[in-house]
């Protein structure tokens, strides 16, 4: 989509990797808790990655930096597939992540910010997080604080009424600092997105409640780093930001691109063997 | 019956600027805010109604105007904690507590977030507008909630008290209001008011009446009434509901032979259920009737008769506690 950026290839080749990954430990997470959100993680899994990899001023070890970027995940169904990321960034030890989901574990399904160091706000009831990221761009600008916050909304979520009271709320306050970012792999749990109530479109909506709007190929690595740094780098913004990534539901595996069902799902000893080679391009 | 307002003709904007209530929230939140305290006010389009517009001329930047829009002031409200502010949003009980219930639940109190609610225009204090403006469901609902203290001031001088002692709490709080025009009970200065711990008007071997918010001051007038009929009273007002000063009802149980809980809510997991539980908890060997609303939706009228058909004005305490003290104890 983007010709030609400034990324070089070894960032380029980095979140490439780290996608993969996100991807591999999802399926190991996910045989641990025998149910899960493969086709959630797999839509975004280059987006997380990009995020995490290159573009949230983070630092690793210090999950309460205050300076940091915030990420809250909408979407909370798919924390499976930011837990490992985490553990990378230094914030909880592996072993954490080997028990995920069992008795006493901190990480289940959906984030919990009391229990799991680097997530900024728990999440799990579709449509709030939005308006957590509102509190917290206002709260930004009252502390005089540089940093941005990246809401990862599902586009199913966009079903949600108070998402769009918080978008008409950003707009109205000119929260610049506030980015949403829209994982439109179109598929929610009863099916297609659009079939069951049409939330396009999109770009026009979204820039009717006044934001600033982008479009991605979500899974072009290199197209996806520019545009967030692109998002990052302005200063002179003067509205919200939404990016719509343009995602495939259940990348890398072929089925589960196809069949809304697998919005959650379990895979055999069997067939997880074969989904470890088809996301690593094998097969 | 008298209104509260003056024989001219007047619009709704003026109402909260009389409104001790009212008055007391904005100023004390103002106080906190010059002292240094990281208070941040907001409102869903009700900023008349409550008076926070004299907090939002004060400190404009510190004041956000939601709209209406109840549900995303309190996620962002959750949100705003988390930059070091102490948000204070309100809005009518009934929205506040009945339509943001999952994200007070979800945002704020399983998140721990130390947001301030400000359920105001509580119970049946909306009168003749009806149902969708009575809240008298907020107490139980809020009081189900996990690290959620609940806290429903008598009036204007322990709202104040209570906004203050709230600075260095840690949990989220619900407070519950009424109109703000209520009569006082307190005198300022000499009010020692601490979270959870109820404050013991008078003891009584006959009876003791235990009420909450705007029910403090109709129990007090209603007690004296008693006494000059030989009845040995007493009267506690247990400004937090949740949670609960077990300590008082255990000593009341074990001193006094009924308690009568009063509260301007339903009869179900307010303040009656609160202290209902702490009876049976503890085996306490003493009788209780819980009066309140009985579980229906309640008429409409203006606020003062409702209190009046309601039993809920003193004359009405009081016929009710007799009724008790005779052996009588019916569910309405």
């Amino acid at each position: 989509m983007v010709a030609e950026t400034s990324i070089d290839v070894e960032t380029i080749q980095r979140v490439t990797d780290k996608a993969l990954f996100i991807r591999e430990e999802t399926i190991r997470l996910i045989s641990i808790a025998k149910v899960g959100h493969y086709a959630s993680v797999f839509s975004c899994a280059e987006l997380l990655s990009a995020l995490y990899y290159d573009c949230l001023r983070i630092r690793k070890g210090e999950p309460d930096w205050v300076d940091r970027d915030r990420f809250l995940f909408g979407k909370g169904h798919a924390a499976v597939g930011l837990y490992p990321v985490l553990v990378e960034k230094e914030f909880f030890g592996a072993e954490i992540l080997s028990e995920y989901t069992r008795v006493g574990n901190p990480l289940g399904d959906h984030p919990d910010m009391r229990k799991v160091p680097g997530i900024d706000f728990s999440s799990g009831s579709l449509g709030h997080a939005l308006s957590v990221g509102v509190g917290m761009a206002h709260g930004a600008r009252l502390q005089k604080k540089e940093f941005l916050t990246y809401v990862m909304l599902g586009d199913g979520e966009l079903q949600e009424g108070q998402i769009w009271e918080a978008a008409m709320h950003a707009s109205t306050y000119g929260l610049s600092n506030l980015v949403a970012i829209i994982d439109r792999n179109g598929y929610q749990l009863d099916g297609e997105v659009d079939d069951i109530i049409n939330i396009g479109p999109i770009r026009e909506r979204w820039e009717s409640f006044g934001w600033e709007v982008h479009e991605v190929d979500g899974h072009d690595v290199e197209a996806t780093i520019a545009i967030l740094r692109e998002i990052r780098d302005n200063p002179k913004r003067t509205k919200p930001v939404c990016l719509v990534a343009h995602t495939v539901k259940g990348k890398g595996i072929d089925y589960m691109e196809t069949e809304p069902g697998w919005h959650l799902g379990w895979l055999s000893e069997q067939d997880e063997a074969e989904a470890y080679e088809l996301i690593r391009g094998d097969k | 019956m008298s209104t509260n307002q003056p024989q001219k003709s007047w619009q709704y904007r003026e109402v909260a600027t009389h409104a001790p209530g009212l008055n007391a929230l904005a100023d004390t939140l103002i106080e906190l805010a010059e002292e240094g305290y990281p208070v941040v006010a907001g409102s869903a389009d009700v900023m008349y109604s409550n008076n926070l517009v004299k907090f939002a001329e004060r400190f404009p930047d510190r004041y956000i105007q939601f709209g209406i829009s109840e549900q995303n002031m309190v996620s962002a409200a959750a949100g705003l904690t988390t930059t070091g502010a102490i948000p204070f949003v309100g809005t009518f009980a009934s929205f506040l507590a009945l339509l943001c219930c999952e994200q007070i639940r979800t945002d704020v109190a399983y998140c721990a977030r130390p947001v301030r609610l400000i359920g105001h225009h509580s119970g049946i204090s909306m009168g003749f507008y009806g149902t969708s403006h009575h809240a008298t469901e907020d107490l139980a609902i809020m009081r189900s909630i996990p690290d959620l203290t609940v806290i429903n001031p008598a009036d204007s001088a322990s709202l104040a008290a209570a906004i203050r002692a709230s600075v260095d709490h840690p949990h989220p709080i619900y407070f519950r209001m009424s109109r703000g025009q209520e009569p006082e009970v307190y005198e300022a200065t000499s009010l020692n008011f601490e979270i959870g711990k109820a404050i013991e008007h008078s003891q009584g071997e006959d009876l003791t009446l235990i009420a909450c918010g705007i029910e403090v001051h109709p129990a007090l007038e209603a007690a004296k009434v008693l006494r000059s009929r030989g009845v040995s009273v007493g009267v506690i007002d247990m400004h937090t509901i949740k949670p609960i000063d077990r300590e008082v009802i255990i000593g009341t149980g074990n001193f006094s032979k009924k308690i009568m809980t009063i509260e301007e809510h339903s009869v179900i997991g307010g303040l009656g259920g609160a202290v209902a539980e702490v009876i049976t908890d503890e085996g306490l060997p003493i009788k209780l009737c819980r009066h309140g609303i009985y579980d229906e939706y309640a008429l409409i009228g203006p606020p003062t008769h409702l209190y009046r058909h309601y039993q809920l004005d003193s004359e009405g305490i009081v016929k009710k506690a007799e009724q008790f003290l005779g052996g009588k104890n019916e569910f309405k």
